[in-house]
């Protein structure tokens, strides 16, 4: 579902955030992407959705080589994957309903069909009461959720989150990842990064990448 | 397809909402639109206006052909043959120079000092309809005319006509120039709202396209908003041409009374009216079309 071979990720200033990255991960599969700040964890999933291009290696997404898709084709993979923003990149001109409904129109849904789906994703995550509210007015564990939201509307097959609890306390961090796992428990491939391994303490057998300096550490094999 | 048209419908919606939020803003870009259009498109109705009233004198071109005050009944007699017969000459009429007298007495107040005269000084004269109202035949009679024995003067009384027609023609041109002018001012009116638009709704540009919008999609509304400015610029020059042309024909009226006639200022036509919708809308999105090609490039997710 999600494969590296070989990614080297080098940014224009001369960083090199990536180094010789491999890895795959299987269809339906929940894997943490672990390490601390600065190394390479936000890069690595902005390659998977296309928004940085690998310098070397390549990038396969349901098949697809991201490095080298035309800027075209970009927003249809993107259709297919729920990205769950470190800064939530929400949208503070409209309501809660609205932010959730935004991937549903670009998707062009129909009217009726879109509403059932977003209330169906905030009641999953426990906003549908805060529907007509307006982001700003969520706390800090809210608007995450929201976030989540909107990256699942759309039923997509992949999901990446980038630090979804990083500013959370421990009660809403372990709400949010059961949020994660009951995506999981319906065959939606995970992909979390995190910097905070308290989080993981509840999952005994998950797979995990460990990144240090861009460097690939550990990779434990798939359990769950 | 029905997706489609309710997106489209959607964001044509939306378009119209911004247009007038804020509603003064707004209002004063359609203004300007508006106004812009007005100039051009209000001296093309007058110009029009003038070609239609010159058509009217010009359209049955007429030469005057005064004899000698010699020429005998017999050399008229001669001559109304000869004209009859001429294949470039459509009517001819004859006005002898005693009815001739009568009607300028009857037409003029110099009463007084017509009959004061001790012999009519006028000639005998031919009105002369040609076949046609083309300058160069009707120059080549006016020059066979004047060549005949017993002829005077032979006189092309429309001949102040084409000059006027040629001058509209210029002034026709300037219009163009001056239409031109501002429809690249529309142009950068609409270039200038559209980038300010992208700017102020960046945070949504940059989150669609993270969420899989296509550069057609976030190009949408902006180029419905600039199509939709542009059209309204449109009706509102429309109106303003409209209106001013009703305010002018109310003095005209009482103007054109008093040299007897019942002349009236027209308005566009419909396929002019079409035509100016069609062509500010065309700009609108023109502007819009350039703008977010522009700046819609810079704007790429981090």
């Amino acid at each position: 579902m999600i494969s590296f071979k070989q990614v080297r990720k080098r940014y224009p200033s001369g960083y090199e955030a990536l180094s010789n990255v491999s890895f795959d991960i299987a269809t339906g599969e929940m894997a943490f992407l672990t390490g601390h700040s600065g190394a390479g964890k936000s890069t690595l999933l902005k390659l998977v959705a296309g928004i940085e291009r690998p310098n070397a290696g390549s990038v396969l997404v349901n098949g697809q080589n991201v490095g080298v898709l035309k800027p075209a084709a970009l927003p249809f993979l993107r259709r297919n994957l729920g990205i769950v923003f470190q800064d939530h990149k929400l949208l503070f001109d409209r309501n809660v309903f609205d932010n959730v409904l935004l991937p549903l129109q670009i998707g062009g849904f129909e009217h009726k069909e879109s509403a059932k789906r977003v209330r169906a994703a905030l009641d999953k995550v426990g906003l549908l009461k805060r529907e007509k509210a307006n982001p700003i007015a969520l706390s800090g564990g809210e608007q995450q959720r929201l976030c989540i939201a909107r990256a699942i509307v759309n039923r997509p097959t992949i999901l990446l989150a980038d630090e979804p609890t990083g500013n959370l306390d421990a009660d809403y961090a372990q709400d949010i990842m059961e949020i994660f796992k009951s995506f999981h428990q319906v065959g939606v491939t995970l992909l979390i990064s995190t910097h905070d391994a308290g989080v993981l303490r509840n999952h005994d057998k998950v797979r995990i990448l460990n990144l240090k300096q861009g460097v690939l550490q550990l990779n434990t094999e798939g359990a769950a | 397809m029905k997706h489609w048209l309710t997106q489209h419908r959607l964001v044509l919606q939306s378009a119209l909402r911004r247009i007038f939020n804020p509603p003064v803003a707004g209002l004063l870009n359609i203004m300007v639109i508006g106004i812009a259009l007005s100039l051009p498109v209000g001296m093309y109705v007058l110009l029009q206006n003038a070609q239609g009233l010159l058509q009217q004198f010009s359209s049955t071109p007429q030469l005057s052909v005064f004899l000698n005050l010699t020429a005998k009944a017999d050399d008229i007699d001669k001559l109304r043959k000869q004209f009859e017969r001429h294949p470039s000459i459509a009517s001819v009429t004859f006005v002898s120079r005693e009815t001739a007298l009568q009607q300028l007495k009857q037409n003029s107040e110099l009463d007084d000092v017509i009959s004061g005269l001790d012999k009519n000084p006028l000639p005998d004269a031919f009105l002369i309809e040609p076949n046609s109202s083309e300058p160069v035949v009707l120059n080549a009679l006016r020059t066979e005319l004047a060549n005949l024995p017993q002829v005077e003067v032979a006189q092309l009384d429309s001949a102040w006509a084409y000059k006027l027609a040629a001058l509209l023609k210029f002034a026709n041109l300037a219009v163009l120039i001056l239409a031109s002018l501002l429809s690249l001012a529309l142009i950068a009116v609409t270039f200038n709202t559209i980038r300010l638009q992208i700017l102020t709704q960046r945070d949504e540009i940059e989150v669609s396209k993270l969420i899989g919008a296509s550069n057609s999609f976030i190009r949408r509304p902006f180029l419905y908003f600039g199509a939709l400015q542009g059209l309204l610029g449109g009706i509102t020059a429309y109106l303003l041409i409209s209106i001013s042309l009703a305010l002018l024909n109310y003095p005209l009226a009482a103007l054109s009374q008093l040299y007897a006639s019942s002349f009236t200022l027209h308005g566009l036509s419909l396929a002019d009216s079409l035509s100016l919708l069609l062509f500010s809308l065309y700009l609108g999105w023109l502007g819009a079309w350039l703008s977010v090609s522009k700046h819609l490039a810079a704007i790429e997710p981090r």
